[in-house]
């Protein structure tokens, strides 16, 4: 955990005292057990989004693709009958095809990530309402999938404490995703390709490749958050399902260290970022602040870390470069002298 | 000959570690045309940026109109009528001709929205087309012109702005013949218009074609000037060269062996209609001399398959090889050792450690994972190897000096047993102590049987460390020379076009 993790513990931990001090409800075990489904749900979006921001991307689509997938795997178990692992693949193998078209749309035919991912928010949120003709979709009455709902909607009793299925998922996904970036050779290459694709080139990596990816990753996990909203909320309006979670991503991605430029960030700070945003969320409808203020006061705290992590860094940078030069004055002494 | 208008006296500046120029003087007439020549790294383009008040001087006088200053500023330099054509153009690819000659000086419509006056606009713009004979209109796209009208563009700038004197860059470098024809009588047009022109070439019978004058600079001091009369390739040369080569040759410990590296036919993107075939032999430092833009670092980035190569092939230990990226080129042992250091050769922000395993983490494997520990020792080596000065190998290269990144972009390759090394400017940045340091290596890696293509443009270099030397011009070989035929002048004969 590094120095920027670490902060971001500190002021989830501050402001979850607050909000404890003062409704202590925020402890009950009942909305921390939600509040973990929650984070469980975001937290694998968030990640999967980590991993297009790290080599310098952006994914704008995430919302609509939860939409769609979501959509489509409801409409699969419920009325086209299909066993419900088989469309478990197919989801995810939507996603990775989504991710797939992405990523080539970026890498061969240059087209910003920006403008890619903001069609296909527009593409998918618009097939989503018209394959379902704006009509809810959901499970009807009495319609049931005990495994399926057990292993993803489920929660499991530890020592006392229901243990969402979902927050299962995402300390997986993230145990995956930490060896996958911060120790294995495709990790150095994201980043190496995220901090500067020239360089990266000329020492031999395929960068297109790694883009590509880095697409595709993305698109796999925010198929799978698709199927676990799909299973909490058992019913989608095509419509606002989904909608802004785009944002959620970035906002965790941003907050737990990732800059947009590309190159930076780790898995531990974006699921903490998450924490913090589901955190907020929680404050907002604990201290009776009216929930049409929910986004501005997280945009609002979220600007405030930013500004603060700013200010620490170029005070660390200017207290690290002093010492930097007697350092490097006195290593340089021997040698050369 | 008139009176000069504007005069350098005794112009100095040094950057720390270096004279870029040392009491240089020179003085320009109304009318009169002056090439500025010298090596690369002479001072010209520094000269030129104090003229242009871009570069303060450390030392010495400026004379505008008899009003002497210490420096211009580049407003004074503007209001005194000089003006810059550089050799990367300043132009807005999304105006058309008029919008780019007064760009921030559109005339405009009265009232409060200051609408642009196109009328006007193009009404301005169109005497100054004439005066240049320029075959274009006011309202072309500039995205539509060719670079040689561009450039007229650029000139009709500095016309607009009443300049007095127009500093050329290397006009011609990118310019064919007959768009080098057709800047030859602009030349001579504007100077019988009374406008001064000083212009950087590095193409003598420019000079010879339109220079009132030469003045050569070499290691920032002013050897000479040449009046019309005098003028002539061979008294240019003389001039540019004369300076004692340190001897740093350290021969080979066995002659060179069989080629490793052919290069046959080679064409790339910049110079499509030229083709460049040289072998490197094992063991040998073979030098790829040349003068800025002739074609040499194009050629290594397509042999290492960053660019694709046009036309030709490439063939290692006899055998014809299809580099498309350069991870073909390295898993064939061909590596890389790039001019942009910091653009191409390093993750800045990235530990020593990271940097040097970066090509070849699959050697680091345990586990599927990076063995950091593996990763960690073989830094150490290395560093221990090259003499990298830092605290430890966890590092970011971002806070060495030019000396030490460069030894972390070769220990990268070092560690990966070489077949060939191509290195584009190798000590470029780097201070005294680790060049010699770097040469050192470079002879120990061919002793141990690498091939070295050494392109560089400092001419020290070139004939100190080389075994024998390529010449470039224009985008093609025009010229091997032996050790016994070494010397700055046949170099330059050849980076110049002529036969030695």
């Amino acid at each position: 955990m590094n120095k920027k993790d670490l902060s971001l513990l500190v002021l989830i931990l501050v402001v979850g005292a607050v909000v404890a001090f003062i409704n202590p409800r925020f402890l009950y075990v009942g909305n921390l057990s939600n509040t973990l489904n929650q984070v469980g749900m975001f937290g694998i979006f968030s990640i999967a989004e980590a991993f297009v921001i790290i080599i310098g991307g952006i994914e704008l689509s995430v919302g609509s693709v939860i939409a769609l997938l979501g959509v489509l795997f409801i409409d699969l178990i419920v009325n086209h009958d299909v066993n419900w692992m088989v469309a478990f693949a197919a989801i995810i193998a939507s996603g990775l095809v989504i991710g797939l078209v992405h990523g080539a749309l970026v890498t061969r035919m240059h087209i910003q990530p920006f403008v890619v991912t903001l069609c296909g928010l527009l593409i998918y949120r618009g097939a989503a309402r018209y394959y379902t003709e704006d009509a809810t979709a959901g499970f009807g009455f009495g319609a049931s999938f005990p495994t399926l709902e057990w292993l993803t909607a489920g929660r499991t009793n530890l020592l006392g404490f229901p243990v969402p299925h979902s927050l299962v998922a995402l300390i997986v996904v993230a145990a995956i995703a930490w060896v996958l970036l911060h120790r294995s050779v495709f990790g150095r290459y994201l980043y190496a390709v995220g901090k500067n694709e020239e360089a990266a080139r000329y020492s031999g990596i395929r960068s297109e490749r790694v883009m590509v990816s880095a697409y595709v990753i993305c698109g796999g996990l925010t198929a799978f958050a698709a199927i676990l909203f799909a299973m909490y909320t058992r019913s989608i309006s095509p419509a606002v399902h989904g909608s802004f979670y785009e944002l959620y991503a970035i906002a965790a991605a941003v907050l737990g260290g990732c800059s947009l430029r590309g190159g930076e960030g780790s898995i531990v700070g974006v699921v903490l970022g998450t924490v913090l945003l589901q955190v907020l969320q929680n404050l907002v409808n604990l201290l009776g602040i009216p929930s049409s203020l929910n986004f501005a006061v997280m945009g609002a705290v979220i600007l405030i870390g930013v500004l603060a992590d700013q200010y620490l860094v170029q005070r660390r940078q200017r207290v690290s470069t002093a010492k930097g030069r007697t350092q490097a004055s006195l290593a340089a002494a021997p040698l050369e002298g | 000959m008139t009176e000069p208008f504007l005069e350098l006296v005794d112009i100095s500046k040094s950057y720390p570690g270096v004279v870029a120029l040392d009491h240089v003087g020179l003085a320009v007439s109304p009318g009169e045309v002056i090439a500025l020549i010298g090596e690369n790294g002479a001072g010209k383009s520094t000269l030129m940026k104090v003229l242009g008040g871009v570069v303060e001087p450390s030392g010495g006088r400026i004379r505008v109109d008899g009003v002497e200053r210490n420096a211009l500023t580049v407003a004074e330099a503007i209001t005194a009528g000089i003006a810059f054509v550089h050799q990367e153009l300043n132009l807005f690819d999304n105006l058309d001709v008029a919008g780019n000659v007064f760009i921030g000086r559109e005339p405009v419509h009265g009232g409060p929205l200051r609408l642009i006056d196109r009328k006007a606009l193009y009404a301005k713009t169109q005497p100054l087309l004439d005066r240049l004979g320029a075959d274009f209109a006011p309202d072309a796209p500039l995205a539509e012109l060719s670079l040689a009208q561009r450039q007229l563009v650029e000139i009709m700038k500095a016309l607009s702005l009443d300049a007095r004197l127009v500093i050329m860059d290397e006009p011609t470098s990118s310019l064919t013949l007959s768009e080098t024809d057709r800047l030859m009588r602009v030349i001579a047009a504007l100077k019988a218009h009374g406008v001064s022109i000083i212009f950087i070439t590095h193409r003598l019978n420019e000079v010879m074609q339109c220079a009132d004058r030469a003045v050569v600079l070499r290691d920032g001091r002013m050897v000479g000037a040449l009046t019309r009369a005098e003028l002539s390739p061979a008294a240019m040369i003389r001039l540019m060269i004369g300076r004692d080569l340190k001897s740093l040759y350290v021969p080979p410990a066995a002659p060179p062996g069989e080629p490793v590296l052919d290069i046959v036919e080679a064409v790339t993107d910049t110079y499509p209609e030229r083709t460049v075939s040289l072998s490197v032999r094992r063991g040998e430092i073979l030098g790829l001399a040349g003068l800025v833009g002739s074609g040499r670092t194009e050629l290594a980035r397509a042999v290492f398959g960053v660019d694709a190569l046009r036309g030709g092939a490439i063939k290692l230990n006899g055998e014809a090889i299809r580099v498309t990226n350069p991870r073909a080129a390295i898993d064939h042992g061909i590596y890389l050792i790039p001019e942009d250091r910091k653009g191409c050769g390093l993750l800045l922000d990235v530990s020593i450690a990271e940097n040097i395993s970066l090509p070849d983490l699959a050697s680091y494997l345990r586990y599927f994972l990076v063995n950091t520990a593996q990763e960690t020792k073989n830094a150490r080596v290395q560093r221990e190897q090259l003499k990298i000065r830092a605290p430890d190998v966890a590092t970011t290269v971002g806070s060495l000096s030019g000396g030490n990144q460069q030894k972390v972009v070769l220990a990268k390759w070092l560690s990966m047993r070489p077949k060939v090394l191509i290195f584009d400017e190798p000590t470029r940045g780097v201070d005294v102590g680790a060049k010699q340091e770097i040469y050192e290596m470079l002879r120990r890696l061919t002793d141990a049987g690498v091939a070295i293509l050494m392109i560089s443009s400092d001419m020290e270099e070139v004939i100190g460390v080389s075994d024998r030397i390529a010449v470039m011009h224009e985008g093609a070989i025009s010229g091997f020379l032996d050790r016994s035929q070494f010397s700055e002048h046949n170099v330059l004969q050849l980076a110049v076009g002529h036969a030695v």
